[in-house]
């Protein structure tokens, strides 16, 4: 980790150094030009937004998807769809952008134009033009690729709550979602929250998914709906290959932000759940 | 606050195997009745199958009459979940909820009921704990977890849940067997405590447990291994432990198998 670290800093020094605008808030990016002007702002918005709305998408639904494979369905049916969700992990990302591409962009226009009709007075859905390649979609694609990672991990977590605390609900005259609430739930929240920092980990990490989605724009607006949104990943994705020397370092500069965002996620997320159990255990 | 318990005919399963067979006895309010049998004759089984606890291992389902003074529990329409409101039950180990506090434990069973206030609640829980004789242990510490107290207390901490809920029967599943002999003492003083109130069934595999508490005695045995649990007799206690009419009965009580 240090090691990556020290070559991330030695690399992008000379580039920030060329910098005629200030790396942290500068919106644009154009590193290549003379005189070069670049900057995370955008790019690092744009991560942390499409992420967190994953995330939120995801959270939900892979919760459901793991309680019900491990307290709801029958064993044949919960097998099967364990099995399922565990294929779904395994297909790679690029595959995720291209249905994300060819069947989803398009496929949005209509829903979008919805939301923004008559929920339009709510900031995330505001704005004009409407369009299919859009934050949402792009985080519509990370949540789809991160549910079964959450849902996989939870699932695990809930199965491993002990027997006699299920039945201790039970006798009490719980019924089964009670019983859910009062011993599966809690038990498992820790490892719940550790897998949906693993979920957003991936998510801020992704790459070839959103670049092939997200329209390459710098610009910060909280408006999901319009032709917005970039992320630190997919932007050195599609401008690695043609960048110059400032415009190299620049890159990895902004590899670096990514690197400590999704440390200090990692961090506030253990300190949490680490709160948690020590108030609890 | 205490029904009589009247099971006629029972056979329970595991799937296809039949753990007990053709069970009837009548269980008497306001009195402590002890299951006692060596491993494996269905004693637990069939504790179970009092408060609908049985049929919560996939596969296991019930055949047979248990009434509870006049309700059928294995009536069409009724609800096990109501049944289990209506008669507790504590486990072998001690199970309280690992992530809830003294208090919580307490008060989880009377949140099933909806929302009571919390003055309410509070009333409930002292006099719950002051119930299972464990108040004046941990009334400085009620909001400290309740898994962080000793074997004896925590399997106080469930007998509070349980009463909590003010159920008409207490079945007791082997409380004693994971405790030192101190905690044994308690637990037991409570249960003879606890029977002016409550209709108390107790599993327990120590003889001399059954011969201190319990006032009728329920012996079960097998005929071989792979065979289901018959009750081969019952009787008021100080009978069975002293002239059992039955020739098992008095070879498992006096040591000679099991």
């Amino acid at each position: 980790m240090a090691a990556i670290a020290v070559f991330l800093i030695a690399e992008a020094i000379p580039a920030l150094q060329a910098n005629n605008s200030s790396f942290l808030t500068e919106l644009l990016w154009t590193p290549n030009n003379t005189p070069p002007v670049f900057g995370i702002g955008a790019l690092a918005f744009g991560t942390i937004m499409s992420s967190a709305l994953a995330l939120a998408m995801a959270m939900p639904v892979a919760v459901g998807v793991a309680l019900f494979i491990s307290h709801y369905a029958p064993r044949k049916i919960a097998g099967a769809l364990g099995y399922v969700v565990d294929l779904l992990a395994a297909v790679p990302s690029v595959v995720y952008g291209l249905w994300g591409v060819i069947f989803l962009v398009p496929f949005m226009q209509g829903p979008s134009e919805f939301l923004n009709e008559y929920l339009g007075w709510f900031p995330l859905f505001s704005g004009d033009p409407v369009v299919g390649r859009s934050m949402l979609t792009a985080a519509i694609v990370l949540a789809i690729m991160i549910l079964p990672i959450i849902a996989a991990i939870s699932r695990e977590v809930f199965l491993q709550v002990p027997r006699m605390n299920e039945e201790a609900a039970l006798a009490l005259g719980a019924t089964r979602w009670e019983m859910i609430k009062m011993a599966v739930l809690p038990f498992g929240r820790p490892g719940v929250m550790s897998a949906a920092m693993l979920g957003l980990g991936r998510a801020m990490g992704e790459t070839i998914a959103v670049a092939l989605i997200f329209p390459a724009t710098f610009g910060i607006t909280f408006g999901i709906l319009g032709p917005n949104g970039n992320s630190i990943a997919a932007n050195i994705a599609l401008g690695f290959a043609e960048a110059g020397e400032v415009g190299r370092g620049a890159l990895i500069a902004s590899g670096l932000v990514l690197f400590i965002i999704t440390l200090v996620v990692n961090m506030a997320a253990r300190m949490i759940i680490a709160r948690r159990s020590g108030a609890s255990a | 606050m205490a029904k009589q318990i009247q099971v006629s005919g029972l056979d329970a399963y595991y799937g296809a195997h039949k753990a007990i067979a053709d069970i009837s006895m009548t269980i008497e309010p306001r009195s402590v009745t002890a299951f006692i049998g060596p491993s494996g004759c269905g004693k637990s089984t069939f504790l179970r199958t009092l408060n609908r606890m049985h049929e919560v291992i996939p596969g296991a389902r019930v055949e047979g009459k248990v009434m509870l003074d006049s309700d059928d529990l294995y009536g069409p329409g009724v609800d096990p979940v109501s049944v289990r409101r209506t008669i507790g039950m504590v486990f072998q180990r001690p199970n309280p909820f690992p992530t809830m506090s003294i208090y919580e434990n307490v008060a989880a069973g009377l949140r099933l009921n909806g929302r009571i206030s919390k003055s309410k609640t509070d009333e409930v829980v002292e006099q719950s704990l002051r119930g299972a004789n464990l108040w004046n242990e941990v009334k400085d510490r009620l909001n400290k977890p309740g898994a962080g107290l000793s074997g004896g207390q925590q399997q106080r901490l469930c007998i509070a849940r349980c009463i909590a809920v003010k159920p008409q029967v207490l079945l007791m599943d082997e409380p004693c067997s994971a405790l030192d002999p101190i905690s044994t003492l308690a637990i037991e003083d409570l249960i003879t405590e606890l029977k002016d109130e409550f209709t108390i069934v107790i599993v327990t595999h120590n003889m001399q447990q059954a011969a201190r508490v319990s006032d009728r005695t329920a012996f079960f045995n097998l005929a071989a291994q792979g065979q289901p649990g018959r009750l081969v007799e019952m009787d008021e206690t100080s009978a069975m432990f002293t002239n059992p009419s039955e020739k098992a009965t008095e070879d498992y009580i006096t040591g000679r198998f099991g």
